[in-house]
């Protein structure tokens, strides 16, 4: 019967080396083997291609404001201005997104982030953790931010909820405690250094978009060059994998949690300093905006996949489409519109460029056997 | 067709060709799930599907469901060329399927189950008084009225939901109903009812195409029978009551072909006791076993599926935990249910599913091999790419993988390859003993002798292994020693050399053949 069978099996054409040409990169591979990576491609070629799309996608939304405002944008100084605003405006997600993408690359998802910095906010406001000065004020807020993360990595990976029910119940008991703590009042903060670090410029450049910076950066070296990162990018994409290849999947789990929680109290300072106040109902729906940015950046929502890189494009195409709408004067009610319009692109396009592959794959399956 | 793995056809059965598969191929990346398949069903008949677990019985099934399409081959449905699109295209052309995990909704009642997808309607209203009423006649039909048709799915016993999807099939008018291990969820006397209705759909001229493990099954309820191995037809058309056992099992593990196996070394080179287990039990799956692997020695398992050698391996590894019993390491009793002590112990897997269970598919190659190591490598918790593609690379040369490019994503390998990634990952660091869950299920003949040597190399390195493996031949020709495992517990312990394949398989078969096995 093999006889009568007229094709040839990719899988038996890859077994036997004399049948199929080797391919080429293979070669070249082996001639200065260990083969060198480009460091900003890291190792997958793919992410760095969608990243060069959400580059595409901010150009033309570039495009689109100097269109529509040439009169600005032939200021330079005011281009230089409203850059920074676009960072600035894209600082406090983008550092919620950060520890948001490691959680999604791991297999889960994080919903209580907006209501984890409003506890955190209000955590480190009161009256008294405010009498131990700015210290104090950070360490609460980033203590919070790590508990709170960490109870839902508990929940989920020793109590086997669901993240997405365990995450839901801890953004609704968050920001419950949160309105408790404040009583449902503004508390005002009154320490100079807290409030200093959103209006502080470094070379022209706020200190908010440093942290946002110093934080991107932590986040790629963790997800690319550590132990972390490769433990994150395992459970996420085959926890029975990682598990029977002995990674200890729930510890790993559970730091992720404390990791986005993390996030949630940096950014937590940030915005209390912007606002030099803190309440309940702050960073709402932040959770929304993250996972959107992180799902625009091409992390795959059931895991395993995701770039850091790709996440603060996502954050940045965001801001940009605010900021677009601002200097237009345009409403936000039409600015959410749009945003819901590029997500919905977003996933379509990773849809297609998956689509296109599978085809690709076939094609090229129905060539070799003719 | 002129082949000589096909029977004539039996002449017990009379009914015209309903269904008829010619050269059916279908590939996935990187598997070629069916290589070849022939197959012909008559109206009438009970037609039984034979074969292994990977033998493309489930490929097959879901080819004529209409959920995959064939990459080539000819499907005729009653004389007629078809391709159906999607499993709704099928259904209407009177093919339906029942699964062996019921897909049915289970807060939906019976009747609305029955009906799901083409409800009878009326202006947009479902004619639910109709539709019970059509309801109880197919469930009277099948011989069980005493189904209330307004009852939720979810307060029926296992053999009720079963009749519910046969009720589902009978309202497409199916002409044919296949069947994926029907048996499986069914008590024992809850099978002869389900014979018996088989029995009544069969005299109103439907056909079955019927998938079992359970071999007496077969006799009782079949016509003919088709056997399966490795994406082909090995054999069609055979009588279902005729044909000797061992006629079938060896056309199911393929025995006609010859693999090569290295040659064990000439003096006793085991060493030190390594792995100690005693009284392991994990009810349900495995009773009392106890069992010793020595450093450099190869100790086969053999077994059918549901013999429970593939829950004991990986309680052994700590995937799953015990009872009762003790694993040790070199003398040292480990934690159990920790595959992380198992694996600083010394302990490897490479496990029974290669793609669920061992791989991340979207990673390169070398991520793969050193997914149970890239921490060896770390310092202060970076990682060390160079050196982990140095050693990958290591790995990949002296393991011959194809192609050799590291890089690639493990996805785009063949199965073959894939066992060779899975193996390569535990020749790094420093396994001492190695477990291996059918380590050449899917992969093809020329990389299954190379998996071979580089077990066998492995033991002459010292590494003690410890092998589960359905294909009798390869146990034998693999292992030093060789337990026999039948219903969760060890049958029979003896050194390779003086057991020969057909008392393994009466030991493995006696009683019931293949009673109680899983897809």
């Amino acid at each position: 019967m093999s006889e009568t069978t007229p094709t040839a099996a990719p899988e038996r054409a890859a077994g036997l080396p004399a049948q199929s040409p080797p391919v080429d990169r293979a070669e070249t591979a082996k001639s200065d083997a260990p083969a060198r990576l480009s460091w900003w491609r890291g190792d997958g070629g793919e992410g760095a291609r969608r990243n060069l799309g959400l580059l595409a996608t901010l150009l033309v939304l570039v495009v689109i404001g100097i269109l529509t405002r040439p009169d600005l944008y032939g200021n330079a100084s005011w281009v230089w201005g409203n850059t920074l605003t676009i960072l600035k405006l894209a600082s406090v997600v983008g550092v919620v997104t950060v520890g948001m993408t490691f959680v999604i690359i791991g297999g889960g998802i994080d919903l209580s982030v907006g209501a984890i910095v409003a506890l955190a906010g209000v955590w480190c406001t009161t009256v008294a953790t405010q009498s131990y000065g700015a210290g104090g004020m950070i360490f609460s807020a980033l203590t919070v931010g790590l508990a709170v993360g960490l109870v839902n990595g508990l929940l989920i990976s020793y109590g086997r909820l669901v993240p997405f029910i365990a995450t839901l119940a801890m953004m609704v008991a968050a920001r419950g405690l949160a309105a408790e703590i404040s009583d449902k009042q503004t508390q005002v903060s009154n320490d100079t250094f807290i409030n200093g670090i959103a209006s502080t410029n470094v070379l022209g450049i706020p200190l908010l978009v440093y942290i946002l910076a110093a934080v991107v950066v932590a986040g790629w070296v963790l997800l690319n060059r550590t132990t972390f990162g490769r433990r994150t990018v395992a459970v996420g994409g085959n926890p029975e994998a990682a598990r029977l290849a002995g990674i200890n999947v729930r510890r790993h789990t559970l730091l992720l949690y404390g990791l986005s929680g993390l996030c949630c109290g940096i950014a937590a300072i940030m915005l209390t300093s912007q606002a030099t106040s803190a309440q309940a109902a702050m960073a709402n729906l932040y959770e929304l905006d993250a996972i959107a940015a992180a799902i625009i950046g091409g992390t795959l929502l059931s895991g395993g996949r995701g770039t850091i890189v790709g996440s603060l494009l996502g954050v940045i195409i965001f801001s940009t489409i605010t900021n677009l709408f601002a200097i237009n004067g345009l409403s936000t009610e039409a600015q959410n519109m749009v945003k819901g319009g590029i997500i919905v692109a977003a996933v379509l396009v990773q849809q297609v460029q998956f689509g296109s592959l599978t085809q690709f794959l076939r094609r090229n399956r129905a060539t070799s056997t003719t | 067709m002129t082949n000589p793995l096909v029977a004539a056809p039996a002449d017990t059965v009379a009914g015209e060709v309903v269904l008829r598969l010619t050269d059916v191929v279908k590939t996935f990346p990187g598997v070629r799930a069916l290589d070849g398949v022939q197959l012909e069903v008559r109206a009438g008949e009970v037609h039984c599907l034979l074969g292994q677990n990977g033998a493309g019985k489930s490929t097959l099934i879901k080819v004529l469901a209409g959920v995959h399409r064939p990459d080539s081959g000819e499907v005729e449905w009653r004389g007629e060329p078809a391709s159906f699109a999607n499993p709704q295209a099928a259904m209407r052309a009177g093919i339906a399927t029942i699964y062996q995990e019921l897909d049915l909704v289970e807060d939906l009642s019976v009747a609305e189950n029955a009906f799901l997808g083409h409800e009878p309607r009326r202006l947009g209203f479902v004619r639910r008084g109709h539709m019970a009423r059509r309801t109880r006649q197919i469930l009277a039909r099948l011989g069980h009225p005493e189904i209330p048709p307004g009852r939720l799915v979810r307060h029926l016993p296992a053999a009720g939901k079963q009749i519910v999807s046969m009720a589902r099939a009978l309202s497409h008018e199916a002409r044919l109903i296949i069947m994926d291990e029907p048996s499986a969820v069914l008590a024992h006397d809850e099978v002869g009812n389900l014979f018996r209705i088989i029995r009544e759909l069969t005299a109103q001229g439907i056909a079955v195409i019927y998938i079992s493990h359970r071999l007496e099954e077969i006799r009782e309820i079949g016509d003919r029978v088709t056997v399966l191995k490795d994406g082909r037809t090995t054999a069609a058309n055979l009588p279902a009551r005729a044909t000797p056992t061992n006629d079938l099992v060896a056309r199911m593990t393929g025995r006609t072909i010859e693999y090569v196996f290295p040659e064990r070394p000439a003096d006793e080179t085991a060493g030190a006791e390594l792995l100690r287990v005693d009284g392991l039990t994990r009810p349900g799956e495995f009773a009392d076993v106890s069992l010793a692997v020595r450093a450099g020695e190869i100790v086969g398992i053999a077994g059918l599926v549901g013999s429970g050698r593939s829950e004991l391996l990986e309680t052994i590894y700590g995937a799953r935990r015990a009872q009762a019993g003790t694993v040790r390491m070199g003398g040292r009793t480990l934690r159990p249910g920790s595959v992380g002590a198992a694996v600083r112990a010394g302990m490897g897997m490479a496990p029974e599913e290669r793609k669920s269970q061992a791989l991340l598919l979207g990673e390169p190659i070398y991520r793969n091999v050193t997914l149970a190591t890239f921490g060896r490598y770390a310092r202060l918790g970076f990682t060390d790419a160079g050196r982990e593609r140095a050693e990958a690379d290591r790995i990949a040369d002296s393991l011959e993988l194809r192609p050799r490019d590291i890089r690639r994503p493990v996805r785009t390998l063949s199965g073959g390859n894939q066992q060779k990634v899975v193996v390569g990952r535990w020749l790094l660091g420093d396994t001492r003993l190695l477990l291996l869950d059918e380590p050449t299920r899917g992969v093809d003949v020329g990389a299954r002798a190379e998996l071979y040597q580089v077990i066998r190399s492995l033991a002459a390195r010292g590494v003690g292994v410890l092998l589960v493996s359905s294909e009798v031949p390869e146990v034998l020709g693999l292992a030093d020693r060789v337990l026999v495992m039948r219903e969760g517990r060890v049958v029979r312990e003896a050194p390779a050399g003086e057991i020969d394949e057909d008392t393994v398989l009466d030991l493995v078969m006696a009683g019931s053949l293949m009673e109680g096995a899983p897809a």
